[in-house]
């Protein structure tokens, strides 16, 4: 293994930056099909936001070089600075920030906007990794368990105070780093509970969850001969599973806007009336709507690029940034969105490859966060757009229009890159 | 477990993900289609529609623009109801009324919302027309007639209806279609191929641009000129003629089947069914249900066709051979079956040969032959049938196959038809012989009498008669240029045309004769009844001419059928003969005769059964004297000269 790692120039993956090039590059040719205005004249046309792009793409590279000629250890030694830092840049949102759709997550730089929360993502998975490669830590334990839970909640309620719910899902992303790195199974078997019981308490209500949760729990208790759980243990376990789903209805009905219960119920299905589901596709899911037929339109192979009727018109609000994937759907067809979702399925999987062969905790679970940041955009965001998971604002890694967030992704992978490159050099 | 979580998930989520858009865009997906896609706006560019002509080239039917108010309803955007409602000239329930209805039909599509505005309309609300998200002005092509005639013939157009969209995609909702006459029969050739221009929206349905710059835009293909058989004055004569009386005039060219004119009285201006009051109108026309307007009486009327019937006896026994021309039957005022008298007759002198028989229409002569013929067969059923196909062979008893959308088969009964009536071997020749005298069963169109008299004429064959006379750039079926032979050979005819030449010299018609024109004609009465309150009633006769002329190489054959006019050269004789002086010479010499025609009505005639009183027919009754009917000009499109009168009265 050391032999092929040898082989690689100057040290570096290149099947992820060549994932990396592809998806840009793609993403950069969708974006032009989602925002020309007009004829294309030039393809760095300035006034258009695809020629604005190319200039962030082009910035990028600067960016990359950057991080890959700074020395590996340096992360790990400023992981803690870097996050405080981007703590702070969060934090002083609410005094400098600038309101955009009604959520406080720009600083206005003249006619630039930076969103620090796209920053914060990769300090928070640096910050993580620093905190659990510490030999100190054991995350078996209840009390490391929760710091380090604080340290992605922090960013996740700060972000969540600025009216961004979207971006505050993704640090959800981290139970999977945890779970690698010795999490008890216990919280899983409480993480998938917690989601069918939410699910089932939205969809048919808390007796049914009650008399579903019933006969699970007592099976276990009458079937599981080996360690099984006590019958006052189980009445107990019975009890947190109804009030569980109470909260849940009740989090549903009095905690959520309206336009986020709206989503919901049209995901679920809830709402029987048609009148009320008319009025709802209509306040709500215009955006899916059109999405999923401009990607429907799209058919096998696709209308072609710059010639997607929808995409031209304009049909599908934010298709540039959050929506760009209809565009691959329209234009390039079920040929080319499989590919697309091919690319990171491979880009993925290979940071998670590298991720278990480094020899450093901190690289490791560096490399897992970056999977599972990676992941949940990628999962969330194309179940959004094909009309799978109920509508969440967050943008297509690399692919979504916009500086902030493919530098924001840009500095998270390639930091990965460069500590993976350094794996020879440790002992 | 711990090392392949996330690993697991991130496959299943893929394969989820691939899986839904296998769903969406393969599965799911119909194939691509332009005109299918929302997001393209498809507008419809309308093509000039066929101009029609005269046999001589006079222009009939040409075009005029016209606007139409459509609607998209999804894209109507809060307006100025009050404004928008006083530009169009409707009220706020009209608006509201036809908002819903187009809804109703599509919230996407667009339908019409006011059809065909004035010009006048147009040009005010036109600068206006940006304020209105949602509508949008079409422009069309109406119908212009340069002409106050021939309704039933030119027929209209109207708006295609749900279920023609669903068969013929090519149609849109509110685009005009033939509805009757040759708008109908030839939509296909007058309509032309709209053009289409497809213009890319966006979101918010605002037009961006030409989609591709236009590369699959079509220009609009105009629709192809006709020119048509009927003589455009003679058909304004018969029209004239008609005026006060309901009936049909066909006059046919028997050397090459072109209808000459096609008269169906009463009859309307072309003129009401065109524009925005074409609806109202027709309502009044359709729910006419008394003089029907819209029922065209050359083409669809059934009536027994009394005596010109029988000059086809008279050739069927000569084919046959059951009689010669020169064989004499002798006539008792009426047609004897041992003392039994099975039909009356006129006085007139007796015996009678064929050529008088024909000439004074001797009943008991043509009973005599008329039974010969199913006789000579042992088989009274058989006998019955081989009559039947000759009669047939001559356009009657089934539909002609002309070119014009509506007619009837009328009726030749053949051996099963009393076999089911009576039971088979129940009847014989003396139950039905009404039919020898062309009363009885038989029962012909005025168009299949024509066609009927122009084989005579013929001295054996027909051409199917037809409208169309020339297609621009395209020749007409060839159906309609190919011979169809009678059963009857060509010696056979001259008898019997000389009989019907002696009509006009020593018989039923001696008073209509035309200085230098040899006519051959038959007249003919029929009696018919009507059930008044489920009595059944007698009305006067139906007052029956059929003629061809000149004897040789006849140019008209016609047929004329008057309802309640009496005897046949009454009305029906007198306006054959007019019509065929006017086609032949040109003008004519004979006022008088055309002067008792236009200043005698029928109108009182048609309006007893409806009087609720009793009322007296035929000989007991006196004719109704009007005003002189004037010819309208030329010019005046707005006047019909045949359009009905009184109907309030009725």
């Amino acid at each position: 293994m050391h032999s092929r790692e040898h082989q690689r120039k100057f040290g570096f993956d290149w099947i992820i930056i060549v994932l990396f090039l592809l998806l840009v590059v793609f993403g950069w040719l969708n974006i032009m099909s989602a925002s020309h205005e007009g004829e294309i004249g030039s393809y760095f046309d300035m006034s258009q936001l695809y020629g604005k792009h190319a200039v962030f793409v082009g910035l990028t590279f600067v960016l990359i070089i950057l991080i890959l000629s700074v020395e590996a250890k340096f992360y790990e030694r400023f992981a803690s600075v870097i996050y405080i830092i981007a703590m702070l840049a969060l934090v002083g949102l609410f005094i400098f920030g600038k309101d955009v759709n009604g959520a406080r997550s720009w600083y206005g730089i003249g006619s630039m906007t930076i969103q620090p929360s796209e920053f914060a993502k990769f300090a928070t998975a640096l910050a993580v990794a620093k905190y659990m490669s510490d030999l100190q830590t054991n995350m078996s334990t209840i009390l490391d368990q929760l710091k380090a839970v604080a340290l992605i909640m922090l960013p996740a309620v700060l972000i969540l105070l600025q009216n961004d719910a979207g971006s505050t899902i993704v640090y959800a992303s981290f139970f999977f780093v945890f779970y690698r790195e010795g999490l008890q199974q216990i919280y899983l078997a409480i993480a998938i509970s917690a989601i069918v019981l939410a699910v089932l308490a939205l969809k048919f209500g808390i007796l049914i969850t009650g008399v579903i949760a019933t006969i699970g729990v007592f099976s276990s208790y009458f079937f599981r001969r080996k360690k099984r759980a006590s019958l006052l243990q189980s009445v107990v376990i019975l009890l947190v599973c109804i009030s569980f789903s109470a909260g849940v209805r009740l989090f549903y009905e009095h905690v959520l806007k309206p336009h986020q219960q709206n989503r919901i119920s049209l995901w679920l299905r809830l709402e029987k009336d048609p009148a009320k589901l008319e009025r709802m596709k209509k306040e709500e899911a215009y955006n899916l709507i059109q999405s999923e037929q401009a990607i429907s339109s799209g058919g096998w192979a696709g209308k072609g690029f710059l010639q997607g009727t929808r995409t031209t018109g304009k049909f599908v609000p934010e298709q540039h940034t959050d929506y760009i994937f209809s565009t691959v759907g329209e234009e390039w067809g079920f040929l080319g969105s499989t590919f697309v979702i091919i690319l990171f399925m491979a880009l993925i999987i290979r940071v998670l490859y590298l991720a278990e062969s480094q020899k450093s905790i901190f690289s490791r679970v560096y490399g897992y966060g970056v999977a599972s940041i990676l992941f949940i955009h990628f999962t969330i965001n194309t179940g959004m757009v094909m009309g799978l998971i109920p509508t969440v604002g967050i943008p297509l890694p690399f692919f979504s229009y916009g500086g902030s967030g493919l530098w924001g992704f840009t500095i998270l992978l390639f930091i990965f890159v460069k500590l993976d490159s350094n794996k020879i050099n440790e002992w | 477990m711990r090392k392949i979580l996330l690993l697991l998930t991130v496959i299943i989520v893929g394969l989820l993900f691939i899986s839904r858009l296998f769903y969406l865009q393969v599965y799911k997906q119909e194939a691509y289609s332009l005109y299918e896609d929302t997001a393209i706006r498809k507008v419809f560019d309308y093509p000039k529609r066929g101009y029609v002509y005269d046999r001589n080239g006079k222009l009939l039917v040409a075009n005029q623009p016209s606007y139409d108010v459509m609607i998209i309803p999804r894209e109507v955007e809060p307006l100025d109801t009050l404004e928008f409602c006083q530009l169009l000239k409707i009220t706020k329930a009209d608006f509201l009324k036809k908002f819903n209805r187009a809804k109703n039909y599509s919230p996407r599509l667009p339908s019409p919302f006011v059809p065909q505005l004035s010009k006048k309309d147009y040009a005010v609300l036109q600068e206006k027309m940006r304020k209105f998200d949602g509508f949008y002005i079409q422009k069309r092509s109406l119908r212009d007639y340069q002409t106050s005639i021939g309704a039933n013939v030119l027929g209209d157009l109207g708006e295609v209806n749900q279920r023609t969209i669903e068969k013929q995609p090519y149609y849109g909702l509110g685009d005009l279609i033939g509805k009757q006459g040759i708008e109908l029969s030839y939509e296909d050739v007058l309509k032309g191929i709209k053009g289409i221009k497809f213009i890319q929206k966006d979101r918010f349905n605002k037009n961006i641009g030409p989609y591709k710059e236009g590369r699959f835009d079509t220009l609009p293909r105009p629709g192809k000129d006709i020119k048509i058989t009927i003589d455009a004055e003679l058909q304004k004569y018969g029209e004239l003629l008609m005026t006060n009386k309901r009936g049909g005039i066909v006059a046919i060219d028997p050397s090459n089947g072109e209808i000459l004119a096609l008269v169906s009285g009463p009859s309307y201006n072309p003129n009401l069914l065109v524009g925005r009051s074409r609806s109202k109108n027709f309502t009044e026309l359709y729910r006419d249900s008394i003089a029907k307007p819209l029922f065209d009486r050359g083409l669809q009327a059934q009536y027994p066709p009394g005596s010109p019937f029988k000059v086809i006896n008279a050739l069927i026994a000569l084919q046959e051979g059951v009689m010669t021309p020169t064989e004499n039957v002798s006539c008792r005022m009426g047609y004897y079956y041992g003392s039994r008298k099975l039909t009356g007759c006129h006085h007139h002198r007796s015996p009678v040969d064929m050529n008088s028989g024909i000439a004074l229409s001797c009943n008991a002569y043509f009973v005599t032959a008329y039974r010969k013929i199913i006789d000579n067969h042992p088989d009274t059923g058989k006998g019955m049938n081989i009559w039947a196909a000759h009669a047939k062979s001559f356009g009657l008893g089934d539909y002609l196959g002309y070119d014009l959308p509506v007619g009837q088969k009328g009726r030749i009964p053949d051996g099963d038809y009393y076999d089911r009536a009576y039971g088979a071997n129940r009847w014989g020749s003396t139950y039905v012989v009404s039919n020898a005298i062309g009363q009885g069963e038989v029962e012909a169109t005025p168009i299949q009498l024509a066609n009927m008299v122009a084989a005579i004429g013929n001295r054996g064959y027909y051409y199917t008669p037809h409208i169309i006379k020339e297609i621009e750039g395209d020749s007409i079926p060839s159906k309609f240029t190919t011979r169809r032979q009678t059963t009857i050979d060509k010696q056979h005819f001259e008898p019997v045309v000389q009989g019907m030449f002696d009509v006009y010299n020593i018989g039923t018609a001696a008073s209509l004769r035309i200085p230098g024109i040899d006519i051959c004609g038959k007249t003919g009465t029929a009696e018919n009844f009507i059930n008044i309150d489920s009595v059944k009633t007698q009305l006067t006769d139906h007052s029956i001419f059929v003629a061809f002329a000149p004897k040789d190489n006849p140019k008209i054959a016609i047929a004329v059928f008057v309802e309640n006019g009496y005897w046949g050269s009454r009305f029906a004789g007198r306006m054959a003969s007019l019509m065929i002086e006017k086609y032949i010479n040109g003008t004519i010499t004979r006022t008088d005769m055309e002067n008792w025609i236009l200043t005698h009505s029928l109108e009182n005639e048609y309006a007893k059964p409806y009087s609720g009183k009793p009322f007296r027919i035929n000989g007991e009754t006196t004719l109704q004297v009007i005003d002189k009917i004037q010819a309208p000009k030329d010019d005046d499109i707005n006047n019909s000269i045949n359009i009905i009168t009184n109907r309030s009265k009725l």
